[in-house]
């Protein structure tokens, strides 16, 4: 028989009422009718392109504010590592967001417009304001490699700018790292849109675990120590926003918890708080820093793709659609417009 | 242009989208309880819109082998097979060829109930489709639907993620089509409608279970077929949709059902995701601002 397949995604049919057996459960499934228990919502047609880009955005942030950082109280060592840092993630962010579209060659026409009420045209234009400043900056400490003698010119005038463009990097920094829990909540995708009011903090948090974590691999412990703050922060922040984040999420919340998501999650978690307790401890040891660090980056990087695939598994079961839609109708409490 | 009630509430989409005196807003009801499931809407579209093959497969889900609204997909036909409920049928008012079913002896009577209905894009009031969409692609006509334009899309996919019903989708196929790699979804016919025709859908259904026509007027007929059916004891019959105050400000295509939303793969209480936007906005802002602060204050102790 063949079976083309070019629009639709036939998934696995289940029955309304949840797939019994697999999991073991404490509570009983949720009963529910949907149509062959195809999904209602579409999970985003993206690849881990984006949540590689979740990822190296955040990184991309927090190191444009260490090097800034770092630049104005005479850290050298710790400034190199993080606009390095910088400018490495905003490359990797950028080929993984331009892959990552239906039509490549129209990457373009993403500035056409403005668009407030798009996240994804925000975060465009918020790209293009902070991606040649951290780059300017970065190219700046590539001049200042250079033997003596040819500091001389333009490369002079390239190192004569680094620190202003710099600072404008760090200052546009921050809503890079924060906007991308509005890409994600700004959807349809049940795990995702439940979980807004907390998401941007979690990904600050992660952001700046992970970028003070790349200063602890990084820099010397006797520069590393704003990094080594910066970073047991972010963790801090994290930990504790997203344990308030899946109290908000409701019935999706427990798609950060199951299946491959769920691992990503928990290891996630311990790497986080075994990299914030190994920078703490090992303040004035440079290879306990440098462990801790990149356990703080790899715990990072776990939280942004186990929240991105819980969103996807999220939007793939009708279950997390129907249920809590189901409910406030039940209850008497539909969504309305009331003035 | 924008108002108070632009990210939601009961607005006319047009105007507020800066159109100065547009047409009436066109739209669809699709009253499910004359659908006969005969698929004319299926091939109208296809043949109307040229969009291209999407599965070939027995899916042993009733007769249903198009799967879902999706890029390739703009009408879909949903038959959902239940056994029958033991209260007595009624007559729908359909054509009949020989004995009416309620003629029939009972062991004759069918043993199961068969629902069938087309869905469509909804063509929502408040579209999240649109206010996703990165490059203006998306755009709202003067008859206030959701058009792409195809020339300009391209293939972000927020948009996808963004639809409460699942509507939008991205084109996987077939290798070598113009369109693959961008959204794509019904248009309401665009361009039929700028030339004043009734879209292929609606054109071809033969027992007018899809109509056509201006919004407002729509409404109201829903609303005297469903009196009509409680009437005549359907008191399963409901609209979906035609609630200016609903979730996504009413919907331009909305129907006339027999069972809940679910049962026909509907979402029971859409909302466009943007009516929280402002509070999203809020929030990463203040994130945002946070980072700054713990950024600053780690360089602020004593090395």
């Amino acid at each position: 028989m063949t079976q083309v397949q070019h629009g639709g995604s036939p998934g696995n049919s289940r029955r309304s009422g949840g797939g019994r057996g697999g999991d073991r459960v404490m509570v009983p499934e949720a009963d529910f009718e949907s149509y062959y228990g195809r999904q209602i919502v579409k999970p985003a047609p993206w690849e881990h392109d984006i949540a590689i880009y979740l990822f190296t955005g955040g990184v991309a942030a927090g190191s444009s504010l260490l090097a800034a950082g770092a630049d104005l109280t005479g850290r050298p060592a710790l400034r190199r590592v993080a606009r390095f840092g910088s400018l490495t993630s905003l490359l990797v962010s950028v080929g993984a967001l331009v892959h990552d579209l239906g039509k490549p060659s129209r990457f373009l026409n993403m500035l056409r417009v403005a668009k407030p009420t798009s996240p994804m045209s925000v975060g465009t234009w918020i790209l293009s304001l902070h991606g040649p400043f951290a780059g300017l900056a970065a190219v700046a400490e590539i001049a200042e490699m250079l033997p003596a003698r040819w500091k001389r010119g333009p490369v002079r005038l390239l190192l004569a700018l680094g620190r202003p463009a710099g600072i404008v990097g760090a200052l546009t920094a921050p809503p890079v790292a924060a906007y991308t829990g509005v890409l994600l909540s700004d959807t349809a995708t049940p795990a995702w849109h439940s979980a807004y009011k907390e998401i941007p903090f979690v990904f600050c948090g992660s952001a700046a675990a992970a970028s003070g974590g790349l200063g602890l691999l990084g820099a010397p412990v006797a520069e590393a120590g704003p990094a080594r703050a910066f970073a047991v922060g972010g963790a801090l922040v994290e930990l504790a926003t997203e344990q308030q984040m899946e109290k908000s999420m409701g019935l999706s919340a427990e798609t950060l918890h199951q299946g491959r998501p769920g691992r990503l999650m928990k290891a996630s978690k311990a790497l986080t708080v075994a990299g914030a307790l190994g920078a703490l401890v090992g303040r004035r040891n440079r290879v306990v820093s440098a462990v801790s660090g990149a356990a703080l980056m790899v715990g990072s990087l776990c939280t942004r793709v186990g929240v991105y695939e819980a969103g996807i598994a999220s939007a793939k079961d009708p279950k997390y659609t129907v249920v809590p839609q189901r409910e406030r109708v039940d209850r008497g409490e539909p969504v309305r417009y009331r003035s | 242009m924008t108002g108070p009630n632009s990210f939601f509430g009961p607005i006319d989409p047009a105007p507020d989208a800066g159109y100065e005196d547009p047409p009436a807003r066109k739209g669809f009801f699709t009253d499910t309880s004359v659908c006969i499931g005969c698929k004319a809407c299926e091939v109208a579209c296809k043949e109307w819109n040229d969009v291209p093959e999407n599965l070939f497969a027995m899916l042993g889900t009733s007769y249903d082998n198009s799967h879902s609204l999706n890029a390739n997909q703009w009408r879909h036909v949903a038959f959902i097979e239940r056994p029958a409920e033991s209260k007595p049928l009624v007559s729908l008012g359909m054509p009949t060829v020989g004995a009416t079913p309620t003629e029939l002896p009972e062991e004759e009577k069918p043993d199961f109930r068969w629902l069938m209905s087309s869905d469509v894009c909804k063509h929502c009031t408040h579209a999240a489709c649109l206010d996703v969409c990165p490059t203006g692609s998306l755009f709202r006509s003067e008859f206030g639907t959701v058009v792409v334009q195809d020339d300009i899309c391209n293939g972000c996919g927020y948009c996808v993620a963004a639809c409460p019903y699942g509507v939008i989708d991205r084109r996987k196929g077939p290798e070598g089509d113009p369109k693959v790699g961008i959204a794509q979804k019904c248009t309401l016919c665009y361009d039929r409608l700028t030339d004043g025709q009734t879209p292929s859908c609606a054109q071809a259904c033969p027992t007018e279970s899809i109509q056509y026509g201006d919004v407002e007027e729509l409404r109201a007929r829903a609303e005297e077929r469903l009196a009509a059916l409680h009437e005549r004891g359907v008191s399963e019959a409901r609209l979906y949709g035609n609630d200016p105050e609903d979730g996504v400000g009413g919907t331009g295509a909305f129907f006339l059902l027999l069972d809940e939303p679910e049962v026909y793969g509907l979402p029971p209480d859409p909302v466009v995701t943007t009516k929280d936007l402002p509070e999203m906005w809020t929030r990463a802002a203040v994130a945002a601002v946070a980072m700054l602060a713990g950024a600053a204050a780690s360089f602020l102790r004593r090395r």
